[in-house]
């Protein structure tokens, strides 16, 4: 399913605050590397400048992953539908097919002919399947 | 305090390593800015926060909506070949309301609530024909489903949009935050009827319907019979008793009108049944298995309370004992197509009704076994 103009909007403040937040931490890094390289000619003391790298690091880190949890939000914008199976039988002589539900399909229809035997074959299962994610090992 | 204190704490630890740099200065300022400012707008940041959370779900609510507005106005398009476009009837459908009786004067509210439940049927399905005219009975129950799950997701929107703007307008941090409390439980409701709509859009058979599978599975092969609205009977021996096999009419989905069909056949045996068991789909607990089958006492039946009011009523009449076998599952299972898990589990469960049959009564008695649920995808 296709995402709209409407609900893929990302709000521009967010937007804003994270590119701030960027280029802030890109000017710390910047002066980072200048007191510790020695460029400002403070001395010896460069502790400064290992602050404002760990700041600099730490902005960068926050907006990357604000950038990256909004991507990732919107693309969960989609409804999945689960494959759903149609289980045909034949109850003279047990052939069973199972194929893709087909709209009109029902449990308890009749299906066409047996290609073994030649008798009628019931719809005798509508279900789907879901893969389930591995389970809370709570001992509960 | 947490937070202040180790503000605190790594500020005097800058001092110390800092010396009287200047960086240690605006370092200082910088730390007193914020313990100001989360001092006096700490909860305002919270609030926020708690909007952001709210707003995010409510543009995937409103996905949801418009996915499943567009899946009903296809669905009728492809399946009714209506004349002129839908839309605008959809779009008045998915607004329509009913009110529920008066209940100030308990007695007698069943009747009122029921007769408001039949005319809202038989409206919502009159709407349906006009919608879809090439329709028949089958697609009309289907797409009178489809329509219903599309205008409870309509609702859920509306409802959470309501609370959103209301939180937005009055800043209150106790209305945004009961709604964002409740966020997660709403956002699973809205999933499973997103799921619940293409499985009434094909006509596949839901989790609801497993307690209707197990009727069908007991009757399939003998003759049935209307007997109620939307109700179908049929008379199958079993181990020298007799037993009136109800469900609901399908393949189409509807839930019938299980409570008059139970009368009826009790009407018509003079009250001369032994045992009545019914057997629906009942909401797990977390933790539980899905599809696992419990048995008890009482009537299985979930929905407005008509129809369980109807047979507690004839059972007390007749002094009838009634048995029940459910089916466990969640929400979102007994509102979308069927899961494999549930429909293994419907054998066992047919077991367990011909296990309490055959304990609970004896040879050449009668008994009523009834499949409760939304029979949709589930012929007889």
């Amino acid at each position: 399913m296709s995402q709209n103009g409407t609900t893929s909007k990302i709000s521009s403040f967010v937007i804003l605050v994270v590119f701030v937040t960027l280029a802030l931490s890109l000017v710390a890094l910047i002066f980072a590397a200048a007191i510790v390289t020695g460029f400002f000619n403070t001395g010896s003391d460069v502790t400064g400048g290992y602050v404002l790298l760990a700041l600099g690091v730490l902005g960068i880190a926050i907006s990357t992953y604000v950038l990256i949890e909004t991507r990732r939000r919107l693309s969960k914008l989609k409804i999945v539908v689960p494959p759903v199976n149609t289980i045909i039988e034949c109850r003279k002589c047990g052939t069973k097919t199972v194929r893709e539900f087909q709209r009109g399909d029902y449990i308890f229809k009749e299906d066409g002919p047996c290609q073994k035997c030649g008798d009628t074959m019931l719809i005798t299962g509508i279900y789907r399947e879901v893969k389930e994610k591995e389970k809370d090992k709570s001992q509960f | 305090m947490t937070i202040i204190a180790a503000l605190m704490a790594v500020q005097t630890k800058l001092g110390q390593i800092g010396g009287s740099s200047d960086l240690t200065w605006i370092l200082n300022i910088l730390f007193y800015v914020i313990f100001i400012v989360f001092i006096f707008y700490g909860q305002r940041i919270q609030m926020y926060v708690m909007l952001r959370e709210v707003e995010v779900s409510l543009y995937k609510l409103k996905f949801i909506k418009e996915e499943g507005r567009k899946t009903t106005i296809e669905t009728i398009k492809e399946i009714g070949k209506p004349q002129a476009d839908p839309t605008d009837k959809v779009d008045r459908f998915l607004e329509y309301f009913t009110i529920s009786p008066q209940s100030l004067d308990p007695a007698g509210v069943v009747w009122k609530l029921e007769h408001i439940l039949d005319v809202r049927d038989t409206r919502f399905k009159d709407e349906v024909k006009s919608m879809a005219p090439a329709s028949d009975e089958t697609q009309v129950n289907n797409l009178e489903n489809t329509l219903e799950a599309a205008s409870a997701l309509n609702f859920i929107y509306k409802v959470i949009r309501h609370y959103y703007l209301l939180g937005k307008k009055t800043l209150s941090l106790y209305v945004i935050m009961q709604i964002q409390m409740i966020l997660p439980l709403v956002m699973r409701e809205a999933e499973a009827y997103a799921s619940a709509l293409k499985a009434f859009a094909y006509g596949q058979p839901i989790g609801d319907g497993a307690g209707a599978l197990v009727a069908a599975k007991l009757m399939h092969g003998y003759e049935n019979r209307k007997i109620a609205k939307d109700c179908v009977v049929a008379t199958v021996p079993y181990e020298g008793r007799t037993a009136f096999v109800i469900k609901a009419e399908g393949p189409g989905g509807n839930v019938g009108k299980p409570g008059d069909a139970i009368k009826v056949v009790i009407e018509e045996n003079e009250g001369n049944i032994a045992t009545v068991v019914m057997i629906d789909a009942a909401l797990k607990l977390e933790g539980e298995e899905l599809g696992e089958v419990a048995e008890g006492v009482g009537a299985a039946i979930g929905g407005p309370g008509v129809d369980q009011y109807k047979i507690e009523d004839e059972l007390v009449k007749y002094h009838i004992s009634i048995n029940a076998v459910v089916i466990k599952e969640d929400v979102g299972d007994a509102v979308s197509p069927m899961r494999k898990e549930v429909f293994d589990s419907v054998d066992k469960a047919l077991e367990r009704v011909k296990q309490v049959v055959v304990e609970r009564t004896k040879e050449g008695d009668k008994v009523i076994i009834a499949g409760i649920g939304n029979t949709i995808g589930i012929g007889q």
